[in-house]
């Protein structure tokens, strides 16, 4: 009786992470492809994708030198981190800072203006986006990085996430620092910013994913190498023709590997911040 | 009305704040008009004149031409179609998958947060990048037709990207792979917020399995169930790198969409004017879906 009981408990055992290793290939099969496929002559990507060769190279190429001299792919990574960086940076300072002073400094048309930012959340940025290229085209910044980053820095999102997150704190640091006579703006950078770091974390998480895997306005704003973003750069490559599967593959490791090692190593913050937001369809 | 003495107002708080926060928000607020609120209202502008992104001819106002232009392309219908399309079968494949998902990753078992992280890592992936992973997993000769040929015998092998009923359902599937994780996390999330008691209490009455998950667990999920569908039906309307990078909106525009073609119109045809009735199209919809769930979504949770 107590035999069959725990045979019949392994069994049950057996089965659960069965199905759960069953649909954990269903996710890692991809990734895997391309992880294998960048190491691979490019013929053999396409040829052995239908085997279990697909997982064990027959040969080995290095197709990550082959992308860095042909598709000039380490000046597309240079161009990608400066303008992801630039907009982490400069939207983390300029969201902090009116969040905070929606939420802490009374001053005429607060309401108003908390108004109308809840209001411009529902504007995406797709809706702004041809008359933003006509008005680029006109002022001759297409073509640059700084059309690439400026359209992204003010966010309503973040302005407001910063916002409620400031709301959760407690009054008195803040009147505290009123009567100390510290300035608005130094009770801002010397209380307010360390207090914030898991807001900051969310933001600059959430807009380094979206402007690092950016593809939509790039592709209309960017037309020499020297600013154009990974992106462009592997969605170019993939659409000529004969088509270099293990570049493609070495290209996209290269461009996701960043992203895979931060997300292993700040899982909770990655997660939080993601479940935080819509994201992408 | 908050009371404040006269003397506290003025001179404390007032006047040196006002100053401070004004800095603290001017660059918001001018980089927000600059970059959104005068684009968005040029694009309405726009949309009534016969703009082009570089032209000779002098700038028109051609009243709602453009608008019945658009609604005359074929190509319009189209990706309205997709969209639609995509709008019901994702969010909702997602939300249902990533209810088994989660209550997967939720038992009880050693190493389970492995797999919750294996779930969730295409959600971080570059959209670009798992477009064309899935490019060659769709070939014609690729992995998901060996499978299908291994379990079916091998009748079945489509050419998926380049058979125009069958690209755009390629799109979905890959969509649907890359983002279930997303419902996952936050209706894990909701799983575990739901009192244990309840449970508890259902077992101790004799509930079965499936009324335990029918009359505890789904009402327990409901705000997290529709917050998931309609935040998802509301951005499955900016669809754009995963028929971009795929099929390029092809074959014969079976897998075009909205932002597709306002791409299409506006930067590879220069049709500012045309491009920005599509973009305001395309804004009514999403204001049109935002206002629908914030109505309903609230109300059917009361009513439970």
């Amino acid at each position: 009786m107590a035999m069959g009981r725990s045979r019949r408990r392994i069994w049950a055992l057996a089965v659960r992470y069965g199905l759960l290793l069953v649909v954990a290939a269903v996710f890692v099969v991809p990734l895997l492809v391309m992880f294998v496929g960048s190491v691979k002559p490019d013929l053999d990507v396409l040829a052995e994708s239908n085997s279990l060769k697909a997982f064990r190279p027959s040969q080995i190429e290095n197709n990550y030198a082959d992308a860095f001299a042909t598709s000039q792919f380490g000046r597309l990574l240079v161009n990608s981190l400066i303008v992801s960086g630039s907009v982490v940076v400069l939207g983390t300072f300029v969201n902090s800072m009116a969040g905070y002073a929606l939420a802490w400094v009374p001053f005429k048309g607060r309401r108003l203006l908390l108004g109308v930012v809840v209001a411009l959340v529902i504007v995406p940025f797709q809706a702004v986006a041809i008359p933003l290229l006509l008005i680029a085209s006109k002022v001759q910044i297409v073509d640059t990085y700084v059309i690439q980053i400026l359209p992204f820095i003010a966010s309503p999102f973040f302005i407001y996430l910063f916002y409620s997150f400031f709301l959760g704190l407690p009054r008195e640091l803040f009147e505290a620092s009123r009567i100390d006579g510290a300035g608005v703006v130094r009770a801002y950078t010397s209380i307010a910013l360390p207090l914030i770091k898991p807001a900051i974390a969310t933001s600059a998480i959430l807009s380094f994913l979206a402007i690092w895997g950016g593809l939509f306005w790039p592709v209309m704003v960017t037309r020499s190498v020297e600013v154009r973003p990974v992106t462009v750069g592997l969605s170019q490559v993939a659409g000529t023709l004969p088509t270099h599967w293990g570049d493609i593959m070495a290209m996209s490791v290269a461009i996701s590997a960043p992203i895979l090692i931060v997300f292993l190593v700040f899982q909770p913050a990655f997660i939080r911040s993601i479940a935080s937001s819509g994201l992408k369809g | 009305m908050r009371l404040r003495t006269p003397i506290q107002g003025s001179r404390l708080a007032r006047r040196p704040s006002e100053s401070g926060a004004f800095a603290l928000v001017a660059p918001a607020i001018a980089l927000l008009i600059g970059f959104l609120v005068i684009p968005f209202l040029l694009a309405i502008g726009l949309s009534l004149t016969n703009q082009r992104l570089v032209s000779p001819l002098p700038l028109r106002y051609v009243g709602l031409d453009n608008y019945e232009r658009i609604l005359a392309d074929p190509r319009f219908w189209h990706a309205l179609a997709n969209n639609v399309t995509f709008a019901v079968i994702v969010p909702t494949a997602q939300t249902v998958l990533g209810l088994g998902l989660a209550l997967m990753v939720n038992q009880q078992l050693r190493g389970i947060s492995i797999f919750r992280t294996i779930y969730f890592a295409p959600v971080v992936m570059v959209l670009a990048v798992v477009s064309v992973v899935w490019r060659l997993l769709f070939a014609q000769s690729g992995m998901i037709n060996a499978g299908i040929g291994a379990v079916t015998g091998g009748s079945f092998q489509p050419n998926w990207l380049h058979d125009p009923t069958l690209a755009f359902p390629a799109v979905m599937i890959m969509s649907i792979w890359q983002n279930v994780g997303f419902p996952m996390i936050l209706l894990l999330a909701g799983l575990q917020a739901i009192p244990g008691e309840l449970y508890e209490a259902a077992r101790v009455d004799g509930a079965n399995g499936r009324q335990i998950f029918v009359h505890i667990t789904l009402p327990g999920l409901r705000n997290t169930l529709i917050f998931v569908l309609t935040i998802s039906m509301i951005t499955s309307f900016q669809l754009f790198d995963q028929p971009y990078v795929m099929t390029g909106g092809g074959p014969q525009d079976a897998t075009t969409t909205l932002m597709l073609l306002m791409v299409q119109v506006g930067f590879a045809e220069q049709r500012i004017g045309q491009a920005s009735a599509i973009a305001f199209v395309f804004f009514v919809l999403v204001l049109a879906l935002a206002v629908i769930a914030r109505r309903f979504g609230p109300r059917m949770t009361e009513e439970s």
